[in-house]
């Protein structure tokens, strides 16, 4: 039995430890919001919040978390002005499509906007580059993260 | 919005088109106490609807026995809930927004009133593809709720004892003016339903819109940016174990051996599986994890069977061959060989386009319950009658025991007009007796995709002494998508119609032309429909060649473009603007080019001009985009722009990186470290699309910007490079010493 802490709550789950968080959270705990894209870490679609910093889900092994805490869309507290900027600025700018990558580049922004509440272009593209969109929403992205930093100011 | 989707099934062009009395055909049907009108979406390809009502959970009973098999309906409850029960599935191109407004606006009612649903397979042929929804349901689904809203006026009035003309609707209220009394539509919905269909309602004179043509926000939204939106791979059914797959990695091969008894002994590894066909194996555990480590402790062996010797030249070198010998004349005007043989001047090129895979996001999935007395499947399907089909022929189960359960879908692309991954999952599923979910992993998505094909194209013109065409010939060599994926539209001489798109089907018009067509399957491999189809086939060749001829003539691409659409007002006014608003005739800074393409493709005009920056032959800076659309009447402004910029930007991707290679037989592309996917840092720095006000019928917008991506790059890089791009991908290594040589 691993525990692990996500979104606030203890969980124990009884896994391998080589086992990635993605597969835990979505299979075995059923938190759908992170989500597979590619399985070794080049698409962003798993990116979840470790200790607040945006990292991958699917190539994350529960058996090195401990007890750091884990942060999922699904988890993130809808009041924090951060999160709620930021997800208000994606229904503002009307930046989904198919939106499967989403939830994968709203955590990596609001991950970026704790560190830089005032991120240039160049900022949001280091952060975000990591996380792929086939639709083709990368302006809508960043024109967002702009809004939402705004929101915030 | 405007929007649909991508891909698909053969153009709008040369989709049979409706008639008035399926467009008309609705009905009331039976529903508790609500009004439910059932009405029959269009298709945008004739041949398939079958006279089969499908009663949807109970919930609706036909109260008519004609054969009319409705696959849409509005259901109001009398609580005031209103449905809509959409036939098109939401990929991302905002169909159910659009669909929303385009109902809400003729039945009076708020866009945040209408809940949607989306409806499981019904009597037609449900495809959402070929950029053909906005296109399709402009009329019945204005239609629907304008013979609704008719109705419940109609049941109001009654009950007031009123004339229904001095009723009017607003937010779902029947209000009757002289008195200011007022009904909730939910309120006489069940009178409602008892009122004869009115077959040619009145619909609102398009200046008095309140929605349509108005910005409207993406219904799905909230949903998508919580993390609640529903996709294939989200669903959860009590009881499901999770499979993941590997077929036979060459086409046509079979399973050779497996070590099952190492795959069992992984913790939470439930099944081992083999498909009937003996080329696929599933792996059935708890957990995805589970059953990913169960399938590579199998250590699979295979027979690569007789494509194990495909390798991508085999492919080039037979599209190359097809440049000479027979071919199929698939349009003719003139005789533009005869011209071209004796002209002063001529001109040839050819081009070449690769093997393209899909990659959504969402890799491919299928949910599936197979029991004795029905099957349930859960996926992302664009072709949600085909996915029931397939379960009804493999479990023999009649139709009305076989459910499909349509969910957002994370990207399509054209992947998801294929359904041979519900078929799998069925056949899969029906070996155990719990619910089965099917996960691909990346690997599986990208070498086991069906591809967008290769092409080799060439263009011969005859041209006057200012460098016009007075002839034109084209050969296209390549597959007929369309022969595998429905037989029956191949037409008789073997020739595909989705080939006309930005060929035939094009803004210029040629003094002779003729267009021809020599099919080459390609080898080992299975090929299908990719976003833009035809469109970003032709267009790339065809807008690549005649910026060839401009810059022989020593003419101004601009320039030389208005000077052949002279006859053309609304490209001429897309070309113009875009021009215009480019900057086109300014000055550059140092190191820039601008390259310019025009099309008509999917009922829309469309212009664009990239600007780009080449610090080296290897590296391309797209600073700026400029597109000017007529797409016709616009639904939703922004989702129109929306789809402009991503259409693009996944164009751009496929333009400048991507080329699926074979050795042995095998995909040599496996994720995203090989299969390269445009970043954010390497996305245009801005993309500024303009709509040119129109009142003709709405075009598809959701492949225009596809099909424009590779020619405005490969246009304004072979400025900047002084050398032409004939080959895709741009940024390949056989491009890079193509330009030496040229250089």
């Amino acid at each position: 039995m691993l525990s692990l802490n996500i979104n606030g709550q203890p969980h124990q789950v009884d896994v391998d430890p080589d086992t990635p968080l993605l597969w835990v959270l979505r299979d075995v705990l059923g938190m759908n919001a992170t989500k597979f894209g590619c399985g070794i870490a080049q698409c962003g679609a798993c990116t979840v919040h470790m200790n607040g910093r945006a990292v991958r889900a699917c190539n994350l092994p529960v058996g090195l978390i401990g007890e750091q805490p884990i942060s999922t869309l699904e988890g993130v507290d809808p009041t924090d002005p951060v999160v709620k900027a930021v997800q208000a600025a994606w229904i503002a700018l009307d930046v989904v499509q198919c939106g499967y990558c989403q939830p994968g580049q709203i955590m990596a922004a609001i991950a970026l906007l704790r560190t830089a509440p005032h991120p240039t272009d160049e900022q949001i593209d280091s952060a975000l580059s990591a996380n792929l969109c086939r639709c083709g929403t990368y302006m809508r992205i960043r024109a967002a993260v702009h809004h939402a930093a705004g929101a915030l100011a | 919005m405007t929007t649909r989707a991508t891909t698909g099934t053969p153009a709008p062009a040369h989709a049979p088109a409706h008639t008035a009395a399926q467009a008309s055909r609705r009905q009331v049907l039976g529903a508790g106490g609500a009004l439910l009108l059932a009405t029959l979406w269009p298709t945008p390809r004739s041949g398939r609807a079958q006279p089969a009502p499908h009663p949807e959970q109970g919930l609706l009973v036909e109260n008519t026995p004609a054969a009319f098999a409705p696959n849409a309906y509005i259901r109001i409850a009398a609580d005031n809930r209103i449905t809509l029960i959409l036939p098109n599935v939401e990929m991302g191109q905002g169909i159910y927004t659009g669909s929303v407004m385009l109902l809400a606006e003729e039945l009076g009612v708020d866009m945040a009133q209408v809940a949607i649903e989306a409806a499981p397979p019904g009597g037609g042929a449900e495809i959402t593809g070929g950029s053909t929804s906005v296109m399709t349901e402009w009329l019945p689904l204005r239609q629907a709720g304008a013979a609704a809203r008719s109705m419940l006026v109609q049941a109001a009035a009654t009950r007031w004892q009123a004339n229904p003309a001095e009723c009017t609707t607003r937010s779902a209220t029947i209000i009757h003016t002289p008195t200011g009394r007022s009904l909730s539509f939910g309120a006489v919905a069940a009178q409602a339903a008892t009122l004869p269909v009115p077959q040619k309602p009145t619909l609102k004179d398009p200046s008095t819109y309140t929605l349509v043509g108005h910005a409207q926000h993406r219904v799905d939204s909230v949903a998508k940016v919580q993390g609640r939106a529903v996709f294939g791979m989200d669903i959860q059914v009590p009881g499901q174990k999770i499979g993941t797959v590997a077929a036979c990695p060459v086409e046509g091969g079979t399973l050779g051996g497996m070590n099952k008894a190492a795959a069992l002994a992984i913790r939470g590894v439930q099944a081992v599986l083999v498909n009937a066909q003996n080329n696929t194996v599933c792996v059935v555990a708890d957990h995805y994890w589970a059953a990913r480590k169960g399938l590579r402790a199998l250590k699979l062996h295979w027979h690569d069977g007789p494509n194990a010797h495909i390798n991508t030249q085999t492919i080039y070198e037979q599209l190359h061959d097809g440049l000479s010998g027979p071919a199929i004349v698939a349009n003719t005007k003139g005789d533009a060989p005869a011209i071209i043989a004796h002209a002063h001047a001529t001109y040839t090129a050819t081009y070449q386009q690769p093997l393209l895979a899909h990659a959504p996001m969402e890799p491919i999935n299928c949910t599936a319950h197979v029991r004795p007395d029905g099957c349930d499947i859960w996926t992302g399907t664009q072709i949600a009658d085909r996915a029931r089909d397939t379960a009804v022929e493999l479990t023999g189960l009649p139709k009305d025991k076989v459910m499909v359960h349509c969910q957002y879908i994370g990207g399509g692309f054209g992947r998801r007009l294929e359904h041979e991954y519900v078929t799998q999952c069925v056949d899969f599923a029906r070996q155990v007796p719990y619910p089965l979910k099917i996960i691909w992993s990346r690997e599986e998505d990208l070498t086991r995709d069906r591809y967008r094909p290769a092409y080799v194209d060439q263009m011969s013109a005859a041209l006057d002494d200012k460098g016009f065409i007075t002839a034109l010939t084209h050969r296209i060599v390549g597959p007929a998508v369309v022969a595998r994926w429905d037989p029956p539209e191949l037409t008789k001489d073997g020739y595909d119609e989705d080939l006309s798109v930005a060929t035939v089907i094009t803004p210029y018009s040629y003094p002779a032309y003729r267009l021809e067509f020599a099919r080459r399957e390609a080898p080992g491999i299975v090929t299908a429909w990719w976003r833009g189809v035809g469109g970003t086939r032709g267009l790339f060749v065809v807008e690549g060649f005649i910026d060839e001829l401009a810059q022989r003539a020593g003419a101004d691409p601009v320039a030389y473009r208005r000077a052949m659409l002279a006859q053309n007002p609304r490209a001429l006014a897309v070309l113009d603007r875009v021009a215009q608003e480019a900057g086109w005739n300014t000055p550059l800074p140092p190191g820039r080019a601008r390259g310019v393409a025009v099309q008509f493709a999917f009922g829309s005009y469309m212009a664009s001009i990239a600007e780009v920056e080449m610090p080296d032959p290897d590296n391309v800076i797209i600073h700026r985009v400029c597109a000017a659309v007529d797409c016709g009447r616009v639904i939703n402004p922004d989702q129109v722009i929306s789809q402009i910029e991503g259409g693009l930007i996944f164009g751009f991707s496929a333009a400048l990186y991507n080329e699926i290679t074979l050795e042995d037989g095998r995909v040599q592309q496996t994720n995203f470290n090989t299969w390269r996917v445009m970043r954010m840092n390497e996305a245009p720095r801005k993309i500024d699309v303009f709509l040119i006000p129109s009142t003709e019928d709405p075009g598809g917008i959701g492949e225009v910007g596809t099909a424009a991506a590779a020619p405005v790059l490969a246009n304004a890089m072979a400025a900047a490079q002084g050398r032409r791009y004939r080959t895709l991908p741009l940024l390949s290594a056989r491009n890079a010493a193509a330009g030496k040589e040229q250089g």
